[in-house]
Order: structure tokens, then C-alpha cells, then sequence
């Protein structure tokens, strides 16, 4: 999942400014699952908001709404009302619901409540851990499972560098050495060969380096570009 | 290619030394924080005569120096050759080409490919990381730019050529521990021509390392230099045993340290007399020095091991000492 991190509501307030109507916008999905801006939280937030701005001698109309998903049109079709009659948006999604909001209402002001920080999960209650850099191009078939990219601190393909200690990375003894449990699982599975192979340097064209990237799959449109308008 | 004419890569000093067959000695030189070339000049004087190459690093500990490039080459102008560091923390396969072609025509001719250590420890932790490749890759990269002509993309290289002695590091102590004489091979088999590895306090250790890089054949592929380097002080020994990933520090080792200073013993620096705080300072700095020399006698006994790379970072007077007390000096000449 896309986990996210609210912002200090002192950030908040200053990217709502003085606006007299906030809508804070929770999201179903990703930030429900890891307790950042579902509805609970926007509920919560709209409060926190409402205290502040009264405390602040400014009070603000704040009012909450949450979408099953907000990076489908459709669902942000169902609070295009609550959306229009807002000075600002506060959206509680990941950065793409945030650009959803902007590109489906040309006319709204929305900013973030959220940093969005990563593709992971929860290892335990309370704890989520990157997984995933979204590449476009997966190694996992030759780790074993457990990817390089997003898991060691230097996106290294040919083994552990020198700062590999006791399982952790030089960065910080909290954090895993990603070859480390590369190695433990390459080797426990009999597979120790994979990482004598030299990997050649990763093509990133079909990552983020590659400029902003999209899928198209003929197979499921609905409207190609040959279709008659 | 005149070099390759005469049986060798590069013609460096470097190479003409391990293919020699002497036992070698390389130095470090970090350069300054600053645009001064007087700096490196002082350094380099310290040690020609002594190394027969000196690496000169890139922005290590990933604080932001002279670059490599810049500082080998008034070590150059010095009459010492340099070996150039560099790191792929900091440039991705575009930059490393381009300032491997503007090296080999300043006339720079051995290289050591680094991963580099994570920005986070630097004094630019917020800056964004390259690794666009890993260090393998980079060794593979550059020896393919010498052999082959061609760039990373497959591009053939128009005109000279940008021609290294291609080495590398070793940590023999990290993690896992098993996996590193065969990330040594594996490194060997990218290309690299000579290994430097990370400091060596525990020669027991290492000599079972290099049983291992033995059992491999991987010695003979390529000239191994233990890195070793001299102590200041207990304290600096018990700081690399416990803080400093992949380096072993031996008890025998913090206890002599320590039986140097124990006419001080017991005492916080805050209580001692400027005078006594620098014979302290000058008895440790002794027995560092010691230890350092004891080191490469040991290590000197090793099969596979073509010679030492003595890191004496900001404290290269200590250079001198050593590789006369190991009786390394005066260095072999070779034509």
C-alpha cells in the first residue's frame, strides 16, 4: 500500500491560510489502512482545526467528507457540491488524490495534509516499512524476494558494501541490511550462485528517471485514439 | 597503444611496481576543504619517496573536498603518481565517464572504484544520492572503456582512449562475513586489477580471509594491498572496534595503546598539564605508529598479499616511520 504521514497541524494551518471554509477530504484506502487521513483522522483533524482556529481568534469553518478513493473520477464526482462550496481542500490522500482533486476541479484550491512517504506495509501494529521504489523494472526475481532498490540505502545490485554490520546498514542500526537478508535467504534456499553473477547497470529510463511515466493497455480502453468523438 | 605494446595496461608506477613483484606501498592523501592547492603540495611532499602511489579520495566521509581529479593531478605536478578515487555516491555513469576522459588526459592512470558512504554522514545530508551503478558495475564500466574502447551505452570511444589501472575495496571484516571472499572474486572477475581493502588491526582474521580469497585462485588475478593504518590513541582504537562497520580491533591491540599511556593513567584530559597532555598525545602516537609497523610485518608473511596500503589521513608525517620501521624504505625503483 501508499503510506502516508499527516503534517503538523502547524503546517496545516499555514497552507490554509486564512480560508473561512475548509474541507478536509479523508481517503478510503491506502491512508485508512495505515491510520492517516481516513475518516477517523479526518474527523479528528477537522476538529483539531476548528480548536486552533478559534484559540488562533480566526475560527474557520471546517467540515470533513471521506471517498472510498480519491484517485477515481467517479469517486470524487459523488462531493463535487461539498468541493465547490469550499474556499480550500484539505485532502487527506496520498499525493495522487491531492493531484486527482486538482485536475477534476479546475476551479478548487487543494493542498496536502499528508506527506505521502512510501510503498509498504505494516510489519507489526504501528510500524510500516518501505518495500517497493516502484522501479518499472523488477529485480525481485534475483534477491530472493527482497528488493534491493528500495530496501539498501545505495539501491546496490551486486552484493553488500562495506558497511554491512551485524544485519544492519551503515546508516543506521535500526535499519536492515537489505543484502544481508538477501544473502540469508539466497542462501538458505540453496540460490548463493545468483549473487556471484555480475548484474550490469539497471536501466532507470523505465523508472521515475525515465520523465513521468504511464501505461496505456489497448486491450481495456473504452475510447482509442481512433475512435470517432 | 605504446602501454599495452610493452605488456602493460597502463604503464603506471603502480603497475610496473606490482608486476614487479615488489612488495608495494600505497598512501592516502585527503584533500581540503578548501581551493588550496598549498595543501596538497605539503602533503604530497610528506610522503614521495615513501608510496609508491597515493589515493587521493573523493569527497570522503561524503563531505564535500577538492575533487579527486583536481588534487591528484597537483600531485601529479609533484612527482607523485596518484591513484583517483572515485565513488558512485555522487555521479551517475554520464559523469563518471566524462571525468574519467578529463583524468586520463591530465595524465592520472590508476583508479579506485568506491560505492562511497551514504550521504547521511556528511555535511550534505539532505542532498539527493546518485548511485546510478555500484561499484562492480563501475569496475566493469571502466575496464571495458580500456580494453574495449566503448562507453557504458556500447558507443565506441572516438580517439584515445581513457586507459586506468582499474582497483577496488575489500571488507574483509563486514558482513556477512562468508559472502566477502566471493565479493572479492566477483570483483576480481569484473575486472579489477589491484584490491585495497579496509583497515586490518587483527592479522589472524585477515590471514583466514585470505586462506579463503586463496582457495579461490582470486590472488592470482590480482595484486591484494592490506589497508593499514597507524592508531593516535586507545581511544580512536576502541571508537573504529565499536563504531566503525567491518573493522576488527584485537584486545592486544587497545591494551598496547593503553600500556603506552599508562603513565597517565586514570586521568581525564582536564586534569592533565598542556605538557603532559602532548607526551601522552607523543607516547600514543608512538606505539600507534608501532603497531602500525608490527602490522605490516605480519602481514607482509601472507601469501597473496602483493603489499599495504597505509591510511594515515591527516596525519601523514606518520607515513615516513612506518615504512622505514617496516623496513619498506627506500622504495624499489622500476623503469
Amino acid at each position: 500500500m501508499i503510506t502516508g504521514e499527516q503534517k503538523s497541524l502547524e503546517e496545516i494551518q499555514s497552507l490554509l491560510g486564512d480560508a473561512e471554509k475548509v474541507l478536509v477530504v479523508g481517503c478510503g484506502t491506502c491512508v485508512t489502512v495505515c491510520f492517516a487521513g481516513g475518516s477517523r483522522e479526518a474527523q479528528i483533524l477537522s476538529s483539531s482545526l476548528r480548536m486552533a482556529s478559534k484559540l488562533q481568534n480566526h475560527p474557520q469553518n471546517v467540515t470533513d467528507v471521506t471517498v472510498q478513493r480519491q484517485c477515481e473520477w467517479e469517486y470524487l464526482d459523488e462531493i463535487e457540491k461539498e468541493i465547490a462550496e469550499a474556499d480550500v481542500v484539505l485532502s487527506l490522500a496520498c499525493g495522487i488524490g491531492v493531484q486527482a482533486i486538482a485536475e477534476h476541479f479546475p476551479n478548487t484550491w487543494v493542498v496536502p495534509g499528508l506527506n505521502t512517504t512510501f510503498l509498504g506495509l505494516p510489519v507489526e501494529q504501528g510500524i510500516w516499512e518501505e518495500r517497493c521504489a516502484a522501479c518499472g523494472d523488477c529485480v525481485l526475481g534475483l534477491t530472493g524476494g527482497i528488493c534491493p532498490i528500495a530496501r539498501c540505502s545505495k539501491s546496490l545490485l551486486n552484493g553488500p558494501c562495506g558497511g554491512s554490520e551485524d544485519g544492519h546498514c551503515e546508516i543506521d542500526p535500526d535499519v536492515p541490511c537489505a543484502w544481508q537478508l538477501i544473502y540469508d535467504r539466497l542462501t538458505s534456499m540453496g540460490r548463493q550462485e545468483t549473487m556471484l553473477e555480475l548484474q550490469m547497470p539497471k536501466n532507470w529510463q523505465v523508472s521515475r528517471d525515465g520523465g513521468p511515466r504511464k501505461i496505456v493497455r489497448e486491450d481495456l480502453r473504452l475510447i482509442t485514439d481512433d475512435t470517432e468523438v | 597503444m605504446s602501454s599495452k605494446d610493452n605488456g602493460y595496461l597502463v604503464g603506471s608506477n603502480l603497475e610496473k611496481m606490482l608486476r614487479a613483484g615488489h612488495f608495494v606501498v600505497t598512501g592516502e592523501l585527503g584533500p581540503p576543504q578548501s581551493a588550496d592547492p598549498g595543501v596538497i603540495r605539503e602533503k604530497a611532499a610528506l610522503l614521495k619517496g615513501y608510496v609508491d602511489a597515493v589515493n587521493i579520495t573523493d569527497n570522503q566521509t561524503a563531505i564535500v573536498r577538492m575533487s579527486s581529479i583536481g588534487a591528484g593531478t597537483l600531485v601529479l605536478q609533484e612527482g607523485l603518481e596518484p591513484v583517483i578515487q572515485m565513488t558512485c555516491r555522487d555521479r551517475n555513469r554520464l559523469a563518471i565517464q566524462a571525468d574519467l576522459l578529463g583524468a586520463s588526459a591530465l595524465g592520472l592512470k590508476n583508479l579506485l572504484c568506491l560505492t562511497g558512504d551514504h550521504q547521511i554522514f556528511g555535511n550534505h545530508p539532505t542532498a539527493k544520492n546518485v548511485y546510478d551503478m555500484d561499484s562492480l558495475q563501475m569496475v566493469h564500466m571502466v575496464t571495458e572503456m580500456r580494453d574495449k574502447a566503448i562507453f557504458q551505452c556500447g558507443d565506441e570511444m572516438k580517439g584515445q582512449t581513457a586507459a586506468f589501472l582499474v582497483g577496488a575495496a575489500a571488507a574483509p571484516f563486514a558482513d556477512p562475513t562468508a559472502f566477502r571472499p566471493l565479493r572479492l572474486a566477483k570483483k576480481i572477475k569484473a575486472g579489477a586489477n589491484f584490491i585495497q581493502t579496509q583497515l586490518v588491526y587483527d592479522v589472524k582474521e585477515f590471514a583466514k580471509y585470505m586462506e579463503k580469497v586463496r582457495e579461490l585462485g582470486v590472488h592470482k588475478e590480482a595484486y591484494i594491498l592490506a589497508g593499514v593504518g597507524p592508531l593516535k590513541s586507545p581511544g580512536m582504537a576502541k571508537y573504529m572496534k565499536n563504531n566503525v562497520p567491518g573493522i576488527l580491533v584485537p584486545d592486544e591491540v587497545i591494551d598496547r595503546m593503553m600500556e603506552a599511556g599508562k603513565e597517565w593513567a586514570g586521568k581525564k584530559a582536564s586534569e592533565l598539564s598542556p605538557e603532559e597532555k602532548k607526551a601522552r598525545s607523543k607516547a600514543w602516537q608512538t606505539e600507534g605508529i608501532q603497531v602500525c609497523i608490527d602490522l605490516i610485518k605480519d602481514i607482509k608473511k601472507i601469501e597473496g598479499v602483493a603489499g599495504v596500503h597505509i591510511m594515515a589521513i591527516e596525519w601523514e608525517e606518520a607515513v615516513k616511520p612506518i615504512v622505514e620501521g617496516a623496513g619498506l624504505y627506500p622504495r624499489p625503483e622500476v623503469k
